[in-house]
């Protein structure tokens, strides 16, 4: 059975479409990167991934059931800002994971449980390079140490599916490199199922092993809100080439330049 | 030269220039006293320095003849114990009902409509009916203080809640929190700073209804001993007291922001 499945699925706030008859499937362990302009529904689909959203119309299955109505441990997150808990230091944020799980009264771990997860945090922190700053709180990392720390702090909980809403648009190129094979190495050492929201077409070619195109397939420029986004382009990265790669962005150049005006 | 808007002074000139009106105030009042008191040694308008002294010693120092207390210390024990109590008492509640209306809709809902209509009442139009329920003692004193400010942190508070980013309560939520978790875990913390910082503001407040309730129906208490020798003109003890007053709520307002500096590294990351 398919991990996730998406059947004649509709997203409507009043009369703006937004995510217009999406059907797919995806399986456990896929990395698929999600492209597509502003306004497209790539953060909506994410969000009804989170919980936090639900679909209007048609049904989105999490292993043949609906998805849960609000966030859950299954499913972690990173955001592009603001998934890191600012008054607690990088070891706290990291352990604050299971000490939601095992102390579910006041939240704080002693004694033997402290020490293990302590050191599952650590082991984790070490993994995506954090070692070095144990002891510091979020204000006092650069952007790319808060993403890290972010996404060490999801892995905590073993999610089977991992979000990254536009994980690295605010970093540097050079920094979103690290980040990139950082992700990478823990994909394929967890077998995680990643989706990933980014804007730059040329990280979701080379990044995971599926890309989704967000894009509207009919537009109406006098009223952009009448049709809803399907994904367009569902193709296995490996395979994609350049012409591919020519032919998507020049779709999304067009309806960008009827969205965005 | 450059225009005003762009100069700027340095330590030392900010130093002069932040002390010159407090100077100039002081060498303002010593010059009238003094003219005043050579035309009429017995004037009470406006004290010298010396006499102030004096009677402020006097009381600090020197036991009371009829009840034997220090009354200068014994009118700031009762004023402090009375804000104190207010304010913990108004911070507790504030904080309590302050978290609840942010994170839970249906607290929030239900709570929000009273509390805007409870915030708009008048403290000081209501004191007499904390009199007649109450009574004349500490009790309706401190009430009166924690009814004027406690709508004022909810709300503040509340706001505050809700100003949080998103994200965080929803990777709260991915990390396993339950509602209650995500209140002392990440919202609680957070908030704590913040109602230091707003007590710090509603201290103004505190004060001004500490002093009203002290001079309707009081025994002792700073504002009960101003409103008291007013009817004698005794600005040698008006004056000294309201200097008292204001030193006491600097030093407040001083020491709650050290603590929360200490306390809360994380939240004064951003101020310099």
């Amino acid at each position: 059975m398919a991990l996730i499945e998406a059947k004649k699925l509709w997203k409507e706030y009043g009369d703006n479409v937004v995510i217009e008859r999406v059907n797919t499937t995806v399986e456990q362990g896929e990395f698929i990167t999600i492209v597509g302009t502003s306004g497209c529904g790539k953060t909506t689909f994410l969000r009804m991934l989170l919980g936090i959203e639900q679909p209007t119309r048609g049904e989105l299955l999490l292993n043949g059931k609906p998805f849960p109505e609000e966030p859950g441990e299954d499913r972690g997150i990173v955001f592009q800002r603001y998934s890191v808990f600012p008054h607690l230091t990088v070891l706290k944020n990291t352990m604050l994971a299971d000490e939601f799980g095992q102390s579910r009264i006041i939240g704080k771990l002693f004694g033997d449980k402290h020490k293990q997860a302590e050191d599952k945090a650590k082991e984790l922190l070490e993994s995506v390079g954090l070692t070095h700053a144990l002891n510091l709180y979020p204000h006092e990392l650069s952007g790319g140490m808060q993403q890290r720390l972010a996404i060490a702090q999801a892995l905590m909980k073993n999610p089977r599916i991992l979000l990254l809403d536009e994980p690295f648009g605010a970093l540097d190129p050079g920094i979103r490199a690290d980040m990139h094979e950082l992700i990478l190495g823990l994909w394929k050492k967890t077998g995680l199922t990643i989706f990933m929201i980014t804007h730059d077409l040329h990280e979701s070619f080379y990044l995971g092993t599926r890309l989704w195109v967000f894009d509207k397939l009919r537009l109406d420029p006098d009223n952009i809100n009448a049709y809803g986004a399907n994904i367009t382009y569902d193709i296995p990265v490996g395979k994609a080439d350049r012409t591919t790669y020519e032919d998507i962005d020049q779709s999304l150049d067009k309806s960008r330049k009827i969205l965005i005006k | 030269m450059k225009r005003w808007m762009n100069l700027k002074p340095d330590v030392f000139g900010r130093a002069v220039l932040g002390a010159l009106p407090f100077i100039v105030i002081i060498v303002i009042y010593i010059i009238a006293s003094e003219a005043r008191l050579a035309e009429n040694p017995r004037d009470k308008l406006l004290p010298s320095f010396n006499s102030m002294a004096t009677t402020i010693t006097n009381m600090a120092v020197h036991p009371s003849k009829r009840t034997g207390e220090y009354i200068f210390w014994n009118d700031t024990a009762s004023s402090l114990k009375r804000l104190g109590m207010g304010i913990g008492v108004a911070a507790i509640i504030g904080l309590v009902f302050g978290i609840l209306n942010g994170i839970i809709p249906f607290a929030r809902a239900n709570l929000s409509p009273i509390i805007t209509v409870i915030s708009l009442i008048p403290p000081l139009a209501i004191l007499p009916v904390l009199f007649i329920v109450f009574g004349l003692g500490e009790l309706s004193k401190v009430v009166l203080i924690a009814i004027g400010i406690t709508p004022f942190i909810i709300r503040d508070l509340q706001a505050k809640v809700l100003e949080l980013p998103k994200e965080q309560l929803i990777k709260a939520q991915t990390l396993g929190a339950s509602t209650w978790l995500v209140i002392v875990r990440v919202i609680l913390p957070q908030i704590l700073p913040r109602l230091i910082e707003t007590v710090r503001l509603s201290l103004g407040a505190a004060w001004l209804f500490l002093i009203a309730a002290e001079a309707i129906a009081s025994t002792d208490g700073l504002g009960y001993r101003i409103f008291l020798v007013r009817r004698y003109l005794s600005m040698d003890v008006i004056i000294p007291y309201v200097a008292w007053i204001t030193l006491l709520a600097f030093m407040t307002d001083y020491f709650l922001r050290l603590i929360s500096i200490k306390a809360f590294p994380w939240f004064h990351s951003t101020d310099k």
